[in-house]
């Protein structure tokens, strides 16, 4: 059990967190063609690097998606940044 | 003469007695006292029987490092088995039993078997019974051995609550180390949680004469004092029991006898261990006499609860700091001899009563023996943390070494053991500075094992291993310490060998010719000390670990007679009134058919999509075209995943240009939500659109019927009802006693139905109304066991049962998006792949069974013969009897080669074999004349 940082709310227990996904992943434009390849990879190609990783995690009780930075291998929580466009 | 009270000092009150028993005869104690210090004090030295041996057994030492008093425990009413009679504190009413004994621990009838010890050496069982079969022998053997009994009565309210916390430094004990880290942390702002396992904070400090120049009582209190009022917490009576991944420490906090300790999951910037040390056992013959007791155990006994354990003490502690513990226990006036120089093996000479020691070629005259073969730093905390160990050859201990950044051991636990260099220390790790060099140079020289006595020189006193059995063991070639332990059980007693392990350890080393270091050491694993399983169960169980939503409405449901059971998470009305509910399901289908059903939907969602971007947000979300829907209206859909799966549905209805509320199944509600949210956020800008969950704040009452409009419009609404005025799929924002109120015209019956929604404190009075009105025109509240049959009958879906984790919205009928929705949806694309155009789908279908035949059971497959036997093309979703149509009807899901309406099909269930026909998935209305009417 770790405890995470919510943009938010601050410091957290890892349990009132919830994993959404790989950061960085765009959806495919699906109104024009997409490729069998590119969806899959899209829907099921994670780099799950070993080390650093960008993940989108959620605080569910605020609710708030964010991006956690953190190591897979040691568990350390690198850093974390709010996912709206206007945060930087 | 054995234990006495002395007349002052300790931390006992002595204005006051408790009474209380043990093995059936009546003693008196203090508050304060633990069961064992008060059993002491009144001479009682045999407190138990060993595990294998029945060897009597008295306290070691007088906390948790004991390992031989074991009781069970019997106050109120109430009985808890195995408690440590030393850590157990001493209540008025307790009656106490040895647990490995009977009728006492003074006079046990298997006492005997201890004669025929030289037949049970480790190994024993391993060897003797192994032919022909364990298991014969077994039952027989367990009933032998082990501790206490249950008696299966269970404790009411014996349940661990369970909090999660966190602090910046967390300091494990609340000796001179401790306190001092505590209050220098405190005082530098940090927030400090301080716990020990004692109820009384200063651990071994009450066996020194002055503290700073202060009584040790007073600077405990000024301590605890200065730490509280610096804004530290102090936890007394918790035990720091385990370290787990990513600085939690697992914390037990005792509350008192009878009720379960309270489970503290501590998240810890810091960590400081002040844990302490306790004595390692010498090894010599007959080492386990009753009387034989660790030195610094009876020196807390004497400064903590004023027990002094014998008139008569013989002395064997090679090691600097003894003298200190000597000088206390003579100043509380025993007589004591110091044994030094042991070369020969020592031996206890008496039996039950010990009458003195042979040692160096003399006897000593004494009542009681005490030992300390040096201290050992209490390092269980520290391995948990995945710290290292050095074995220091002066102090002749293991201290801890390299170890994680967030957690160093100070004062004794660090084998700083002298009270000045352990303050010193303390203050100094606080602040993340090296410790000044130690002033006091301790040592230790410890007598060597010796195998070959005549008697037995004890190693575990809890599981019985003596030094012959290690010398087996070494023997046999089981000279890994993990082999060791394993093959011989020394250590893996209820006490995880607190005192054993370095007892065994200076064994096989003396055994083998190696050092200690050399021989290594055993895994510490937590608990530290025996904690009750409820610990861990704590709150999670029946309705704490899976709590159901209730509904608004609940009180009306049951002052109705409503039978409630959980559906999809919620506590629901199942039917109402008493009877068989078979009748009495049948008899609401009947009701609703021919006149009205009334009954609570509130589970619906109710999640609010609002902005500017809402309708594209939507229509991205939904399957369906969501666009084109106008306001005031309402359109039934679904939500796919991005694998094209349908994941729910429900309906949609468009109050405004920029409103919308999503209307999902009852049992999706959170999850809708949070793929709602993360569409928003990960995927749209979130500035554009708000959603917001209300399906706690509005409840619904949904009428069904062919009078549902009548009794709506008793309701006062003010509003048109006509099918022409308020058709079908059309959605109405009014008012209902002075209330907003929302009238959906949708159904999940195929009968004219109507949603009305209130903010849910008026739900009462608007289902009261309903109900009244309802019964002037037949009409009554129905139970979710007859809407199930209702929709059936219609042939609704419900996703999840109707559906499953392939199933896409063509298979279920709804092909026209996925060919013609131009614009992006979720999903679309997997709509799209070579298994999704696949001719070969299971097709969502009903089926009709012979006349008079019995309904179809769920699950049951649809079977088609192939050339290797039979193979499965779908199977049954939902199956019951119509009341509506007299007949039994199923749903299904059939691969589509089969699915044609008028097809036969064999459909198998647990070995037998019917005959059914395909039909359309809609056995009522099938035009929807009724539903438009």
């Amino acid at each position: 059990m770790q405890r995470f940082t919510c943009p938010f709310c601050g410091l957290r227990d890892e349990r009132e967190f919830r994993f959404s996904g790989e950061a960085g992943k765009t959806r495919p434009d699906t109104t024009r063609d997409v490729s069998d390849q590119q969806w899959r990879d899209y829907l099921f190609a994670n780099r799950n690097p070993m080390g650093a990783a960008r993940e989108v995690w959620v605080h569910q009780p605020c609710q708030e998606y964010f991006i956690m930075e953190r190591d897979t291998v040691t568990m350390d929580v690198i850093g974390h940044q709010q996912l709206r466009k206007d945060a930087e | 003469m054995t234990g006495t009270r002395v007349a002052k000092g300790g931390l006992i009150d002595r204005s006051a007695s408790l009474n209380f028993q043990f093995d059936g005869k009546s003693y008196k104690g203090h508050p304060g006292d633990t069961i064992a210090s008060a059993l002491i004090a009144n001479g009682v030295r045999i407190m138990g029987r060993s595990f294998k041996y029945h060897r009597p057994r008295g306290a070691w030492s007088g906390w948790f490092d004991d390992p031989n008093a074991i009781f069970n425990i019997r106050l109120g009413g109430d009985e808890l088995t195995n408690c440590p009679a030393t850590t157990t504190t001493l209540e008025d009413g307790m009656e106490a039993r040895s647990v490995n004994a009977f009728p006492s621990a003074k006079f046990d009838i298997k006492g005997g078997l201890d004669r025929f010890h030289r037949f049970m050496p480790a190994g024993f069982y391993y060897k003797m019974f192994m032919w022909p079969d364990w298991h014969l022998f077994e039952p027989s053997i367990r009933k032998m051995a082990g501790l206490g009994k249950l008696d299966g009565h269970e404790i009411e309210g014996y349940q661990s609550d369970q909090i999660h916390d966190h602090c910046d430094l967390l300091v494990v004990g609340a000796g001179a180390a401790g306190l001092e880290a505590a209050r220098t942390a405190a005082k530098s702002g940090m927030s400090v949680v301080l716990v020990d396992d004692h109820r009384t904070a200063g651990g071994s400090l009450y066996q020194m004469a002055d503290v700073e120049g202060v009584c040790p009582s007073d600077w405990v209190h000024q301590a605890l004092r200065e730490i509280k009022a610096a804004g530290g917490r102090v936890l007394p009576g918790a035990t720091a029991y385990g370290i787990y991944d990513h600085r939690l420490v697992a914390i037990a906090q005792e509350r008192g006898f009878g009720l379960a300790p309270l489970l503290i999951r501590m998240r810890v910037g810091r960590c400081l261990l002040a844990s302490g040390a306790l004595d390692r056992p010498v090894t010599f013959a007959d080492n386990d006499r009753p009387g034989v007791m660790s030195l610094n155990g009876a020196a807390d006994l004497l400064a903590r609860y004023g027990v002094l354990v014998g008139e008569r003490l013989a002395v064997m502690a090679p090691h600097a700091l003894a003298a200190d513990q000597v000088a206390l226990l003579r100043q509380g006036g025993a007589s004591v001899e110091i044994v030094e120089n042991i070369e020969d093996t020592p031996e206890a000479l008496g039996g039950k009563r010990l009458r003195g020691l042979r040692a160096n070629g003399r006897t000593y005259d004494c009542d009681t023996i005490l030992t300390s073969a040096g201290l050992m730093p209490v390092v269980h905390l520290w391995r948990h943390a995945g710290g290292k160990l050095r074995w220091d050859d002066t102090m002749s201990c293991f201290v801890p070494d390299s170890g994680p950044d967030w957690i160093e051991a100070i004062g004794a636990a660090n084998g700083t053991f002298e009270l000045e260099d352990a303050l010193a220390e303390a203050q100094a790790k606080v602040g993340l500075s090296a410790a000044p060099a130690r002033r006091f140079a301790y040592y230790a020289t410890p007598p060597l094992p010796v195998a070959g006595s005549m008697k037995r020189q004890w190693i575990d006193l809890l599981h019985d291993v003596t030094l012959k059995d290690i010398a087996l063991a070494a023997r046999e070639n089981y000279v890994s310490v993990e082999h060791l332990k394993r093959y011989t059980t020394w250590g893996m007693a209820s006490d995880q060998g607190k005192t054993s392990n370095v007892a065994g350890l200076s064994a096989m080393a003396a055994i083998q010719g190696k050092s200690i270091p050399q021989v290594g050491t055993t895994t510490f694993r937590p608990p530290f000390v025996p904690v009750p399983l409820e610990l861990y169960r704590g709150v999670h169980k029946q309705q704490q670990n899976h709590p159901l939503k209730r509904l608004a409405l609940e009180p009306q449901h049951r002052s109705a007679g409503a039978a409630m059971g959980e559906y999809g998470g919620w506590l629901r009305p199942g039917w109402y009134g008493q009877g068989e509910p078979i009748d009495i399901v049948n008899r609401e289908v009947l009701m609703a058919r021919g006149r009205a059903g009334i009954f609570d939907g509130s589970p619906l969602g109710k999640i609010e999509i609002l902005g500017p971007d809402a309708e594209a947000f939507v229509n991205f979300i939904y399957y369906n075209t969501i666009k084109t829907l106008k306001p005031g209206f309402i359109r039934y859909g679904f939500m796919l995943t991005e694998g094209g799966v349908v994941y729910d549905d429900g309906v949609i209805a468009r109050v405004d240009d920029d409103r919308f509320i999503i209307s999902c199944s009852s049992s999706h509600v959170d999850g809708v939500n949070a793929l709602l949210e993360g569409w928003r956020q990960d995927g749209h800008d979130p500035e554009g659109v708000f959603v917001h969950d209300t399906t706690a704040h509005w409840s619904t009452v949904t009428i069904a019927g062919p009078k549902a409009r009548e009794i709506l419009g008793g309701l006062d609404l003010a509003m048109e009802l006509s099918a022409g005025e308020f058709p079908h799929m059309g959605l109405r924002e009014t008012c209902f006693a002075g209330r907003p109120a929302r009238v959906a015209r949708v159904s999940f019956t195929g009968d004219v139905s109507f949603e009305v929604s209130v903010p849910s404190s008026l739900a009462p009075v608007l289902w009261d109304a309903a109900i009244a009105i309802g019964a002037r025109h037949g009409a009554g509240p129905i139970g979710l066991e007859a809407l199930s049959i209702l929709r059936a009958e219609k042939g609704y879906v419900v996703i999840g049962r109707d559906t499953d984790g392939e199933t896409m919205p063509h298979d279920l009928g709804f092909g026209i998006p996925r060919l013609k929705k131009t614009a992006a949806f979720v999903g679309d694309r997997a709509l799209h792949n070579a298994h999704a155009s696949r001719e070969e789908r299971r097709h969502f279908i009903g089926l009709d069974v012979p006349e008079g035949s019995e309904k179809l059971a769920n699950g049951a497959h649809f079977v088609k013969k192939t050339k290797d036997g039979f193979a499965s093309c779908g199977y049954v979703t939902s199956s019951y009897d119509s009341p509506t149509l007299g007949r039994p009807i199923a749903l299904g899901l059939m691969d589509a080669s089969l699915a044609r309406e008028g097809t036969e099909v064999e459909v198998f269930h647990l070995g037998e074999t019917r005959r059914a026909t395909v039909t359309r998935a809609c056995f009522f209305d099938p035009d929807g004349e009724r539903l438009n009417a």
